[in-house]
Order: C-alpha cells, then structure tokens, then sequence
C-alpha cells in the first residue's frame, strides 16, 4: 500500500522540508535524510543561487514537490505561466509525485497568498477535480491533495470535509496527501472527531503523510508550523499509518525553525510508529 | 451561492484593508457591513461569531502581504520611515493586489505607482523613486535568467556595424538622482547588526543616515545592478558606459551605440579607444553579453531605466 501510483510506487521513508536557515549545514554536513520537500513556488524561477543550490540538493537527496498556489479550488481555470513553470521545475527535480492543497486563493486573476477553505458542495467538487485532472495531464506525473486547516465553515456546505476530499480525490483519480496536524487543527475548531476524519480516508489513495506543529489560541488553533509535533496529532499519525501502512511521511517546520538536527530528530519520531506498523505486517 | 460568487465575496472581505488597531473593519471602504458579509457566508460556532472566523483570514492576509513588501523594500522603508512605510504599503497593496503565484513579484509595480503618487514621499519622492528602483532590480537580478555568455571567439570576424549585443536579463542598468547604492548597503547592515545593537539605536542610526542623504544635492550616479557568482551587487558606471550599453539594450548596433555614447564624451579622442576596450573587457569579464536573436525572453524582461 505504501508504494502505489499516487507517489510513483515509491518508498520514501522520513523527510523534512527544506528551509533556507538549514542550506549551508546540508551541504556541508551531508547528513542522511530520506528525502526532502520543496516548496515548488520557492524554485519556479528563471536562475540565480536558489536554482544552483537545489541542483546541489538533487545531486545528493531524494525532493518531492509541494506547491502553495496552484489553488486547485479556485474557480477561475490554471494559471498557464504557473502550469509551464511548475513543468520546468518538474523536469529539474525528477519528483516522483506532486502535491498541493485542497483548498482555493485566487479569483479573478487576484492571489490572497493564503489556503483558503473551500465550501464542501459538488460544484466545487466538480471544478476543483476537473482543475485538477487538467494540472496533472499536463505536468504528466501523479498529484497528491492535501487537506488544510481551516478557521472557518460556509452556509452552503453539503458535506463534511473528509467526503468533500473523498469526492475531489475520487473524481479526479488523484491521490491524498493527508495532513494529520491539519486535522488535528480543523477537529479542534469545527468540533469533529479527527480520527472519524482519518478513518474515513481511502487508505489507497494515500500518497503521502504531513506531520507539523500549531499554535493554540483562546479560542481556535493556528496552523503554524512553529512547534514540534504534539501527542494528539502523533497520534492521529500512529491511526494514520495503521491503516495506510508505511507511507512516505513528511514533518513541516516553516517558522522559528530550529537547529537541522532538532527539525530531523522531531521528524525521526515517526520511527515509532512506522516501526510498529512493520513490525505488526512480519507477524 | 455559486463557487465563484462565494470566492470573489470572501476574497473582497479578506483583502479589506484592517483597521489601526489590526482588526477586521465592521464597515468596508465601500460602505459593507462586513458583518453581514460574514454572516451570509460563514457559519458562527460555540466560540467564534462568523464576522470573528472571517476576520482570522483577513488578519492573515495583511499580515502576510505586508511582511513580504517591507521584506523586500527595507530601503524604502528607511526612506519614508516606518509609519509612512506600512501606510503607503496598504496604499499600494489596496491599488495592486497580487497577481503573481509568488511573492516575489508583489512590489513590482512599486516605481509606476509611487510615481502616481507622489504624496507618500513628499520632498523624498525622487529619493524613494531610486531606492524603489534599486531595490526591484536586486530581486530582478537575484533570481533572473542568465543564458550563455557571449565569448570573445563568438565575436571574432564580425563586422561591428551590423553586431548587436544583448545584455543579460538579470542585468538592469539605473540612473538615478542619488547615491542610494550606498545608502541600501548601510540599511542592511543595520539590519544584519540588529542582533548586536538595540532597535532604538538602529533606527535612529538609519533615521540619520538617510536624512543626510536626502539633504545632498541630487548627485546622480549610473549602477548595474548584476550577479555574480549567485550573488547580486550593484556597479558604479561611468556615463559613458551607461550609455553604451543603454544603447546596446535599446537594439543598436556596436558601432552606433559606441558612436552615440561618446559623441559629446569629455573623454579626449585619443584616449576613446582605450577605455572602450577596459570597459568591454570587464563587460565581457562579468559575462553580461549574451547573444540578441536568440530568445523572445527578453521581450518580456522590464524596460530597464
């Protein structure tokens, strides 16, 4: 289950993301990592030392591909210049799957920069596994949709989240990078049971794993990637790969980042769980 | 309500500007209860009214679009000072939202809008006009295309009078009314000493120093901003040289830009020949020639001033 068409039929173990204040110890340090992830927007540029450090990167590591922007829920069409970049950068760093989110931020030509929420309805299904058919006819390699944390629910909603992203991913034939923090974070601001939400998740379609730290407010979770993993969201995960087994799984560190060792010794937790998992497969 | 209906009312609630205090506006500038556009869109929970829940997207977006412009203009921030800064920011990010998928090009109608409105600089606005000018063609150079490098071998035999360079697209040539090169430098090395000085120092070192350099006399100065080695730097140059290679990127030929530059040149005529061959060969050094007929991208690289 873990190497299916969704990421390649590939087995890519633990990652972090890379992060500029963590550069100059990879590439001077060389330190074992499974892979890492890009932001692919970070990289859809024409040159300059960003490029000549990734190429450094790809020599030596395994990347996969996340984007920010491709907002495959908004409900104007591809941005074409984003399609052609996005290809351009597929081809440098031989990603073996693509992901971005499940949600929308632009309309009208407008970017808000931001993973908005997206009303659970069929049309917005509808649309949003159509953009993503056409992103990934033309990137040519499998996509993966992640769910998002979100701070807000709309009137028109006609379904939960975790059958709106069954819908999309059904309809489009996509695959599901499922983010057990963001969950974890909707859960606490919508009041649902995130493990409903995970076990109600085609285990099939399961690409990749995010795991990430939040912030906690009075009143709702931000989703800000600025802390190490807490027990509840470890949990979820342990849920997670139970039933999707030994999946690629990847920790989100994007603010206040720490030293290189403490972002891979919190994403090394993981272990534990994929540990487990395969040890329950041998008996 | 339809998808697109529902995205473009969220979308004109979130990039509402906020108010003084950072908080969601109850009324937008067009006379919405901004209340009411939540309300008809977003469901309340037991914690968070819908106005509440819109608010933490609308917070989020100035936030982040405000931070990735001062990130990128710390110049011109020194310039107008912080409070003028972060108002004319909202000003232009109110007539400019973003169109790109990346930040990065969020500041890129800057010059052209600050040019319309002059009132955010006042008698700083040929001073915040260079530093705005600078600091674009930094993010321009940092991370431009740079094709094959012309060859002194790829030049041998050709009739000047017909050879037509081009400059590199991270390549972009400035003139300007002041010495903002070195005021930029300064700006960031308060920045980088932040962690060793205290704010209040650093600030009214960088007040200082930019009030000096508004009192000058305009001193117009001629910069290349390129990259080399993946790192960006700005060059003095000459006018002479500015003009040449002004004239290489308007499409002249070798032998006209060179004419044009120098016809009315205090350089005396015997010394002309020398220094265009100094100055070509540390062109070419730096690798700033590429080849004029062979991509279309140039069309799409911004007039440089």
């Amino acid at each position: 289950m873990p190497a299916n068409r969704f990421n390649g039929h590939t087995d890519y173990g633990i990652g972090i993301g890379l992060r500029s204040p963590h550069y100059h110890h990879i590439l001077t340090r060389k330190p074992v990592v499974d892979w890492f992830e890009i932001i692919s927007e970070n990289f859809m540029i024409d040159g300059g030392r960003p490029l000549r450090i990734l190429d450094q990167i790809l020599e030596q590591y395994k990347v996969v591909q996340h984007g920010v922007s491709m907002y495959f829920g908004s409900a104007e069409r591809p941005n074409r210049e984003h399609l052609r970049r996005l290809k351009t950068l597929v081809r440098r760093t031989k990603t073996p799957w693509l992901s971005d989110h499940l949600c929308w931020g632009s309309v009208d030509g407008r970017y808000t920069h931001d993973l908005l929420p997206m009303p659970y309805t069929f049309e917005a299904a509808r649309i949003t596994a159509q953009k993503i058919r056409e992103v990934r006819d033309f990137i040519e390699i499998p996509v993966a949709v992640e769910n998002v944390s979100s701070y807000a629910e709309f009137h028109v909603s006609a379904m939960t989240e975790w059958e709106f992203l069954n819908e999309v991913a059904e309809r489009a034939d996509c695959g599901i990078l499922l983010d057990v923090n963001n969950i974890y974070v909707s859960s606490q601001n919508h009041s649902f049971d995130p493990f409903t939400y995970v076990n109600s998740v085609p285990a099939e379609r399961v690409a990749q794993i995010h795991i990430a730290g939040h912030s906690k407010y009075r009143k709702y979770i931000l989703d800000t990637h600025d802390h190490p993993v807490i027990d509840p969201v470890w949990k979820l995960y342990a849920r997670a790969i139970e039933r999707v087994g030994h999946t690629a799984t990847l920790l989100e560190w994007d603010d206040s980042i720490p030293s290189f060792e403490e972002v891979h010794d919190e994403a090394l937790k993981a272990n534990r769980f994929l540990a487990s998992v395969s040890l329950a497969d041998a008996v | 309500m339809k998808l697109l209906n529902l995205q473009r009312h969220m979308a004109r609630a979130v990039m509402t500007p906020l108010t003084n205090s950072e908080r969601m506006r109850a009324v937008a500038p067009d006379g919405r209860s901004m209340r009411a556009v939540a309300s008809q869109i977003i469901k309340p929970n037991d914690r968070l009214t819908s106005f509440e829940r819109l608010e933490i997207y609308n917070r989020q977006y100035w936030f982040r679009v405000l931070s990735a412009f001062a990130e990128d203009f710390p110049g011109v921030r020194a310039v107008l000072g912080g409070r003028r800064f972060d108002a004319m920011a909202k000003a232009y990010l109110m007539d400019c939202p973003s169109r790109s998928f990346t930040l990065r090009n969020l500041g890129s109608r800057l010059v052209s809008w600050l040019q319309k409105h002059p009132a955010w600089a006042r008698e700083r606005q040929s001073l915040a006009l260079d530093m705005a000018r600078l600091e674009w063609a930094d993010i321009e150079a940092f991370d431009g295309l740079r094709e094959p490098s012309l060859k002194p071998e790829d030049l041998a035999g050709v009739n000047p009078a017909k050879l037509r360079l081009r400059l590199q697209p991270y390549v972009s040539l400035l003139a300007l009314r002041y010495p903002v090169d070195e005021l930029l430098l300064v700006v960031r090395k308060d920045s980088d000493d932040l962690d060793v000085a205290s704010n209040t120092f650093n600030e009214r070192h960088k007040r200082k120093r930019v009030s000096a350099v508004a009192k000058f006399a305009p001193s117009p100065i001629f910069l290349a901003v390129h990259r080399l080695d993946e790192d960006v730097y700005f060059r003095r140059l000459d006018r002479e040289e500015f003009a040449i290679l002004s004239a290489l990127h308007a499409g002249k030929s070798l032998n006209a830009a060179i004419e044009a530059a120098l016809r009315n040149s205090p350089i005396a005529l015997a010394d002309r020949a020398a220094h265009v061959e100094k100055w070509f060969h540390t062109w070419s050094a730096l690798g700033w020639f590429c080849r004029r007929e062979k991509s279309a991208k140039n069309e799409k690289v911004a007039p440089r001033r």
